[in-house]
């Protein structure tokens, strides 16, 4: 036994020679060469790899543009991309990684809450700035401050709707759908209760689904008994083109909500028709004609084949933020960095303009999107605005208030045109 | 009222998929008593299967009842195919190992087929194409059932039959009972062991494809993670009904997919939440297993020594 | 030199080792000396896998039941002292400061650790007491749906996370995890090489006959299940309380799979064989990162993306090929594990069954002599 112990000691200690850098060092990561590494981690191949795999793809666009024109100060950057199959103990694993051995001066990602949460302290401790462009729980970014988003979160986001059902669609009574495994379903759906409650309505019932329920009728059948107004769905695509059909089926036609989780091409093919008379709150919407989005829309298009959705609109933002704060801080010292990031303002991205705000949380309008399947495309609806900005009238909640966003708000110039309701733009 | 049996029509439904598939499991366990963990993933191969055959043929640029018929016959042949490949590859090298060596195989195969989908076809879901147009029928009050779920009774009841006339009217059938019921005296009466064990894993595997093609038209989701849970249930649905016996994989499929709707549209009545569904089957599977091993139709075998 | 002493010097030994490694993980690393953060990582990890592998070893591949919900075990031990932690570890530690501060949060490790491993503990038996009843296969789906059971209930808790997650106060470093992976050798060592042990193993080769020699089969496999969810539980505090995260994600069926193919590879009766299966399993996808890319016809390929799809792949040539692993139940080096008896028509002349298990061995004898007969 004793032997065994020395010589398994003795196996270790050779591998570990290979493992022993210099420590002591001051923990700055200074510039290395000419090239300018980021890390990049998200879900590849396990059960949400779409997600992963259209954050890849925005982010890559980006780069690529960047890089042609001939990168951030002279420097090109390089993306170092990590899979972590959607499994925070990997994402944990992979961004010390992309850390510690490949030495990544800034990293993007990721897209479900429970990764970013599980990383983000392993960047902050490393002093290495994180920008995270989907996460939308609010307790990402209190992690530390070298942790930001680009998007805004859960509950901006589940009030936008709560708001919407209430003042526009007149809804005085709703039913929740939520997943149950997804931390992303369950903040929407709390804060569209809070919010739908504060403005006198009344959530009738929440039901959930998991990701692997073969059908919703169940649920579904429940809501149709007791007849509300309004049905949110806060959840995602590969589930909800399915739920809408099955509510069709079961003849329940009152308008359906939800999140900018519904944003993918493939939510056409698996909804149909049934996906008509539904609205969800997004980030930016692709027939918005303004030049910056239909650029990128074409270029995405003839990279990758599809139309761009929601999660890579993002991540181009985010790896454009981060570009556009490299240049500002004039490097990539880890300090100045951090404080670049935080300090964007203003920034005009496609999926809106982007300010972060005190906690590094993009403060930046949502959109509201109306389904319109026989075109396979969003319509635009209206801009809801975050509350208590200096840019917003009380009134902005309203329809119009796309009007009064653009007259008082210096810097929604994308919203200016994305103003006609009737205005659907060919892709 | 109505909704009760609005509840009960949607879980027949699932439950007919889940028969479909626990017909496999059953077959394969009676004539070699191996669980065939893979099972689950073959009615996903089988879903995929129709998949491509539906848009490379053309299919689901014009939906025709012709073309659902050729997928369906299509992916059942594929599928039955592929059954074939790995019980002759996989499963047959390990056959003279201990039942743990021959479980690990099927898990691992499970894993195989799984994650290799995964990496052809990335995880993103895909929608299969509509080649049947579903309608509403309302039976009462709020009660309906659409098209496609009248159609996966009948294809399910067709093929059910089907495999009944094929193991009770059939040479090849009774060879399967033979076998199933003791391989080596098969063996001493000529049946060529190793072709009637092929047979029985391309018409289990074909069942499965057919449930799969029939799922994806009701629910035109697929991912090549659907088998896991689905493939779970259906072996509950076969041990519910006594595994080996196949009129008990049928009533099992039909009744854990009648008690998982249930549970999920009354279950809140009594403090489950419809989201502990997946837990029924298991729920189901362990009450059985403690209370009566055999099945609900299945004969208590006592072990020789 | 007693052994006694010598017991003692060699734990010594062990644990200056595990300390000085554990210093070079640290930031200012051991007299300027250190290890990454990320293969730090990975070293933990290589323990925590270790005490999962041999844990699961003590209930497969020595007492030859067929557990594959080892993950739940995990959880309920990961997620009972991080609750634990959370909530009265402050407490707790200002209760012991009188001792100082290292020793103080020791003191909370080792009440989470003792809370885990009892939790995970009851869970084995409730688990096991009506499941091993049952045979081979069907054990093999009740520990599965125990495992995905136990998953979902934890996932509805609200208190513990949720879906969001679960942040856990960082009181483990891997000189606790290397202590308590060298303890769980030691234990389950012991508990093999001892009667009990034999019993065990009895079971394994033919329960049947162990039944009628007077082994008291229910209660003996009763208790390696109940010892080796125990150890997992420990296995997962430990987790817990180095990851600083839970997540139900992290504990699905392909966990439990994880640790089935880590005790596999390595040969299912041989504790040396699921350490050598840990190492290799947790080490092998990080490797297969470090992989370049390939193009295949335009399209980029990335082997790190294969990792499961290579995984199963062993697995089943494994199977095939070596079904009793690397090791099959012979251990590395010492002989301290008496090989199954050997039989007088042994196939070869020494009566070398290299290590395959008698069960095994007999069917296959069996089928043959019958294909002898036919022919």
């Amino acid at each position: 036994m004793i032997r065994f112990f020395l010589a398994i000691s003795l196996v270790c200690s050779i591998f570990l020679s290979f493992a022993c850098v210099q420590k002591g060092g001051n923990g700055t990561t200074a510039d290395t060469g000419d090239t300018i590494k980021v890390g990049v981690y998200g879900d590849l191949t396990g059960q949400t790899s779409s997600f992963g795999q259209s954050t890849k793809n925005g982010i890559e666009l980006a780069v690529e543009e960047i890089n042609n024109a001939s990168g951030v100060n002279g420097k090109k950057i390089q993306l170092i991309v990590e899979d972590d199959q959607g499994r925070p103990e990997q994402a944990k694993t992979v961004v010390s990684k992309l850390i510690n051995q490949d030495k990544v001066q800034a990293v993007l990602g990721e897209v479900a809450s429970t990764n970013s949460l599980a990383a983000a302290p392993v960047a902050q401790e490393a002093k290495i700035p994180m920008i995270s462009p989907s996460s939308t729980n609010p307790k990402v970014t209190e992690v530390g401050d070298y942790i930001s988003r680009v998007c805004f979160i859960d509950p901006f986001q589940g009030s936008v709707m709560a708001k919407f059902a209430s003042n526009t669609l007149k809804a005085k009574t709703a039913a929740i759908l939520g997943d149950v495994n997804s931390d992303y379903s369950k903040g929407l759906t709390q804060f569209f209760e809070e919010e739908f409650t504060k403005l006198g309505g009344r959530v009738v019932t929440k039901e959930a689904y998991t990701q692997t329920d073969p059908d919703f009728k169940g649920q579904l059948t429940k809501i149709r008994n007791l007849n509300p107004d309004v049905i949110y769905i806060p959840g995602y695509y590969g589930q909800v083109g399915i739920i809408a059909r099955q509510a069709r089926e079961l003849g329940m036609n009152q308008p359906l909500l939800g999140g900018d989780g519904w944003d993918s091409p493939e939510l056409w093919k698996l909804g149909g028709d049934s996906l008509k008379n539904a609205y969800i709150s997004n980030h930016y919407s692709a027939e918005n004609p303004a030049p910056e989005i239909q650029n990128f829309v074409n270029a995405y298009k003839a990279k990758f084949g599809v139309v761009p959705d929601s999660l890579a609109a993002l991540a181009y933002d985010a790896a454009k933020v981060l570009a556009d704060a490299i240049k500002r801080a004039g490097g990539t010292d880890s300090a100045k960095l951090r404080d670049a990031i935080n300090a964007t303002k203003n920034f005009s991205g496609v999926t809106g303009t982007i300010s972060l705000d005190a906690n590094r949380n993009a403060v930046k309008p949502a959109v509201v999107l109306e389904l319109n399947p026989s075109a396979g495309a969003f319509k635009y609806k209206e801009t809801i605005a975050p509350e208590g900005s200096a840019t917003t009238a009380p009134s902005s909640n309203s329809a119009s208030g796309a009007n009064t966003n653009s007259s008082a708000n210096a810097n929604t110039v994308a919203n200016a045109n994305s103003m006609p309701a009737g205005n659907a733009a060919n892709r | 009222m109505d909704t009760f049996v609005q509840q009960l029509i949607n879980g027949l439904t699932i439950g007919s998929i889940y028969a479909l598939i626990a017909l496999g499991y059953t077959m394969v366990y009676g004539i070699l008593r191996l669980i065939n963990f893979a099972h689950g993933d073959i009615y996903m191969v089988g879903a995929y299967a129709g998949f491509m055959i539906a848009t490379s043929a053309g299919f689901a640029a014009n939906p025709s009842a012709f073309g659902f018929v050729v997928t369906l016959i299509g992916s059942m042949a594929i599928a039955a195919a592929i059954g074939m490949a790995i019980e002759r590859f996989a499963y047959r090298p390990v056959r003279k190992y201990s039942k743990m060596t021959t479980l690990i195989t099927a898990i691992g195969m499970s894993l195989f087929i799984e994650y290799l989908f995964v990496f052809i076809f990335s995880g993103t879901p895909r929608s299969f194409p509509e080649l049947l147009p579903s309608q509403n029928v309302t039976l009462f009050g709020n009660a309906t059932i659409s098209t496609s779920q009248i159609l996966i009774f009948l294809v399910s009841i067709a093929l059910m039959v089907l495999l009944q006339w094929i193991i009770y009217k059939t040479k090849i059938g009774k060879a399967m009972r033979a076998v199933s019921y003791n391989i080596n005296s098969a063996k001493l009466m000529g049946i060529n062991t190793d072709f009637v064990i092929a047979f029985t894993f391309a018409l289990g595997s074909a069942l499965a494809a057919a449930g799969g093609v029939l799922t994806a038209q009701y629910n035109p989701k697929i991912e090549p993670l659907m088998g896991i849970m689905t493939g779970l249930k259906a072996f509950v649905a076969a041990v519910l009904g006594g595994i080996g016996n196949i009129p008990g994989a049928v009533l099992g499929g039909l009744l854990i997919g009648a008690a998982e709707t249930l549970v999920v549209g009354y279950g809140s009545y009594v403090g489950i939440p419809s989201t502990y569904r997946d837990a029924v089957a298991f729920a189901i599977l362990i009450l059985v297993l403690l209370l009566r091993p055999a099945g609900l139709l299945g004969s208590n075998v006592q072990e020789k020594v | 030199m007693s052994t006694w002493l010598r017991n003692f010097v060699a734990a010594a030994v062990i644990i200056a080792i595990l300390y000085v490694i554990n210093a070079m993980m640290s930031s200012t690393g051991f007299f300027g000396i250190g290890i990454d953060d990320y293969q730090a990582r990975l070293l933990v990890f290589i323990a925590i896998n270790i005490i999962l592998a041999v844990s699961l070893n003590l209930i497969n591949g020595i007492t030859g039941q067929f557990s594959i919900g080892h993950a739940g075990f995990m959880a309920v031990g990961a997620y009972a002292s991080a609750y634990f932690t959370v909530t009265y570890g402050r407490a707790v530690e200002s209760a012991f400061g009188f001792l100082g501060e290292t020793a103080a949060s020791s003191v909370v490790l080792i009440v989470a650790i003792v809370i885990g491993a009892l939790v995970a503990a009851l869970m084995g038996l409730i688990v096991g007491i009506p499941s091993l009843r049952l045979k081979g296969d069907y054990l093999a789906i009740v520990t599965l749906g125990f495992a995905e059971i136990i998953r979902i209930v934890i996932l509805n808790i609200e208190a513990v996370g949720g879906a969001t997650g679960y942040q856990v106060p960082g009181y483990a470093n891997f000189l606790w995890v290397g202590i308590f992976a060298v303890i769980t050798i030691v234990v389950i060592h012991n508990i093999a090489k001892s009667d009990a042990g034999r019993a065990l193993v009895s079971i394994r080769e033919d329960e049947l006959a162990a039944e009628a020699m007077g082994v008291n089969t229910t209660r003996y496999k009763v208790t390696s299940f109940v010892i080796g969810s125990a150890f997992a539980g420990v296995a997962g505090v430990l987790f817990a309380h180095y990851n600083k995260f839970l997540s139900t994600n992290d504990f699905q069926f392909i966990k439990s799979f994880e640790i089935i193919i880590m005790i596999v590879i390595g040969g299912m009766g041989s504790i040396t064989g699921a350490i050598l299966g840990a190492i290799i399993v947790t080490l092998l996808p990080e490797l297969l990162r470090q992989l370049p890319d390939i193009q295949v016809a335009g399209a980029t390929f990335r082997f790190a993306d294969l990792r499961l799809v290579i995984f199963a792949l062993i697995l089943i040539l494994t199977m095939i090929l070596r079904p009793q692993g690397i090791l099959g139940t012979r251990e590395f080096g010492l002989n301290w594990l008496k090989r199954p008896m050997r039989t007088p028509e042994g196939k070869s002349p020494t009566g070398d069954d290299g290590g395959v298990p008698i069960a095994q061995q007999a069917e296959a004898r069996h089928l043959e002599s019958e294909e002898d007969k036919n022919a």
